[in-house]
């Protein structure tokens, strides 16, 4: 249910950046509308969405994921000086190495969806902390389904 | 920490006279000792030759020790005693007797075996130290009571800022004497120091000896630092480290604190092992999404690989021959442990339980595979022959993985982690314990931080 608010927001705010774009022009780094610097890491996390999450113990892009990572790519057309790395997470409910590997699988299952999409694969990094630097922090279902998640980042 | 070369000098035969004046020859009389020591009724000492321990009777019915303070110089004597009682008392196989029934304090040059009779005692451990300048002369004795024996003999030599391993090294003396194997006393492990919340959770490399003195931090906590392994050597380890933001397995070498890349392979690599004769290191490598196992030869840092195909093949163990590699993969569906020979051939799946398993460790004596079962909601450690036969579970709670064996076989550590009881992560834990592979005393490893992935050195060289 998270996703589909940022989704709304998402949608939304994007709106925003469109108009806000011939400011940002004039303006450079400028916020001229107030909102956060266009191609910035705080546009990706507002306006478009950094993550995706995953079902346990699997790393296959879910249909609720497609829509931020596609909007990911767009914005990354965009602004196509910005690299970006994607980090793949675990819930804590996996063995630390397996996990690893796990998360690895998830960061590059998101870099393969943005590749597909038309982003060059030399701007988008990857890497897996597995179940080691967790989103939540609490022992529940709710906690795992943040963990398992892959995080676009500016680099 | 004391470097290797200061190793306790155990002395020749022709420095300890005044042993010698007491046994007629060390080996004569280690042979009565043992035999005398069955006569006595003790489990599984009868034959001298592969004798067990009677882990049935000795849970139940721990061996009966009394341990006086070693005369002379103190305050070593004293100190060497508590540290000998402490190592026999977490075995879990023997019961210090309590000191103050004691009769006398053992300062006879031969013992009153009455007086440890009365009180119960089956061996009576005594001991002398001297100073010689910055250098201490240990001289230990370990006796049977019952037919009024002395068992060994034995003096060392050592800086006095070494007396902790005179301890530990007389601690395994006592052990295999009276139990018929060796001890995994003069040890240490290196470990994973966790602190701060888990989101930033700041682990750093760490070492202790067995018993958790002599802690020390390797690296600063300024990059995650994860599953460190020993070297046999003991003075080197691998571990995984994120130095700066690329996860890679490193050497870390003990004595000098230097770091360095294995080696500049492509992807992450991570989950490093040694081979028994060092001389190489399994580890698994993300190449193209699938992680596979890899064997790094430490000389030409060569890369050779076992394994292949769309899976994630991870935890490579070889077993102590060097001949067979255990690892856990999830080609089959869901994590699973597999065995295959060392060049990657003859590939065969060994777990069929239920739930899935992770993290196997091959025994060093060969004769099991340690691992975590995740089934249930739980997690657990359990042990299985290696053809996947005998399983049985050790342990289990919420959560615990990474068993490591002392290098005797008989001991494993892992680390168990409490679940955080909110959303800021209020309650969690992770922590270091040690149980007997029969599943009984189970206790914790007393860290300064939270800890986890412990690893199990060989006796120290």
């Amino acid at each position: 249910m998270k996703t589909k608010l940022l989704g709304v927001f998402a949608a939304a705010a994007l709106l925003a950046a469109c108009e806000s774009t011939p400011d940002q022009s004039a303006a450079g780094a400028g916020q001229t509308s107030g909102g956060p610097r266009p191609g910035s890491q705080e546009d990706l996390v507002v306006n478009v969405g950094d993550r995706v999450f995953f079902d346990f113990d699997r790393y296959d892009v879910r249909a609720d994921g497609r829509p931020t990572l596609q909007r990911q790519a767009e914005w990354l057309q965009r602004y196509n000086t910005v690299n970006v790395q994607v980090a793949g997470h675990t819930d804590e409910r996996g063995t630390r190495e397996y996990n690893l590997a796990l998360g690895q699988r998830r960061a590059n299952a998101a870099r393969d969806f943005l590749v597909a999409q038309g982003v060059s694969g030399a701007r988008v990094s990857t890497i897996s902390y597995g179940k080691d630097r967790p989103i939540a922090l609490g022992s529940n279902e709710e906690a795992w389904a943040q963990n398992r998640v892959a995080i676009t980042s500016v680099r | 920490m004391t470097p290797f070369s200061d190793r306790p000098r155990l002395l020749t035969d022709t420095q300890v006279e005044a042993l010698r004046t007491l046994s007629l020859s060390r080996r004569a009389l280690l042979g009565a000792g043992a035999a005398s020591i069955a006569a006595a009724g003790l489990p599984g000492t009868a034959s001298g030759q592969g004798a067990v321990i009677d882990i049935t009777r000795a849970r139940t019915d721990p061996l009966p020790v009394a341990i006086t303070d070693f005369q002379g110089a103190q305050p070593y004597g004293a100190q060497i005693a508590q540290v000998i009682s402490a190592n026999l008392a977490r075995s879990g196989l023997f019961r210090p007797v309590d000191r103050r029934a004691f009769v006398t304090q053992g300062q006879e040059a031969t013992p009153r075996f009455a007086d440890w009779r009365a009180i119960g005692a089956q061996a009576l451990v005594t001991g002398r130290v001297e100073q010689q300048g910055d250098r201490l002369r240990v001289e230990f004795r370990l006796w049977d009571v019952l037919p009024g024996q002395q068992i060994q003999g034995t003096a060392y030599t050592t800086p006095a800022a070494n007396w902790r391993r005179i301890a530990h090294i007389c601690s395994d003396a006592i052990y295999e004497r009276l139990l018929g194997e060796k001890g995994y006393f003069d040890t240490r492990i290196v470990y994973i120091a966790e602190s701060g919340p888990r989101d930033r959770r700041i682990k750093r490399l760490a070492i202790m000896d067995q018993d958790s003195e002599n802690h020390r931090f390797l690296t600063d906590g300024s990059w995650l630092a994860l599953t460190p392994r020993f070297h046999p050597s003991v003075n080197q380890v691998a571990f995984m480290s994120y130095l700066r933001n690329e996860p890679r397995v490193y050497l870390f070498e003990i004595d000098t604190g230097r770091q360095s890349l294995l080696g500049n392979f492509p992807g992450m690599t991570f989950a490093p092992r040694f081979a028994p004769d060092g001389n190489s290191v399994l580890l698994s490598a993300i190449r193209g999404g699938d992680a596979n196992v890899y064997s790094i030869d430490l000389r030409t840092r060569a890369e050779r690989r076992l394994t292949s195909g769309p899976s994630i093949d991870v935890s490579p163990c070889y077993s102590p021959d060097g001949q067979q590699i255990t690892f856990n993969s999830d080609r089959g569906g869901n994590q699973q442990l597999y065995v295959m020979n060392a060049d990657g051939s003859n590939v065969r799946r060994i777990s069929f339980g239920q739930g899935r398993y992770a993290t196997p460790v091959w025994s060093p004596r060969g004769d099991l595979i340690a691992f975590t079962r995740i089934a249930g909601g739980n997690f657990a450690i359990g042990v299985m022959r290696p053809d996947g036969s005998g399983e049985r579970i050790l342990s289990e709670g919420y959560q615990m993985e990474g068993p490591t064996f002392a290098p005797n076989g008989r001991v494993l550590a892992f680390y168990r982690e409490s679940p955080a009881r909110d959303t800021r992560g209020g309650g969690y834990s992770a922590r270091l314990v040690s149980i007997d592979i029969t599943g009984f005393n189970e206790r914790a490893i007393p860290t300064p931080t939270d800890g986890s992935d412990p690893a199990w050195s060989p006796l120290l060289p």
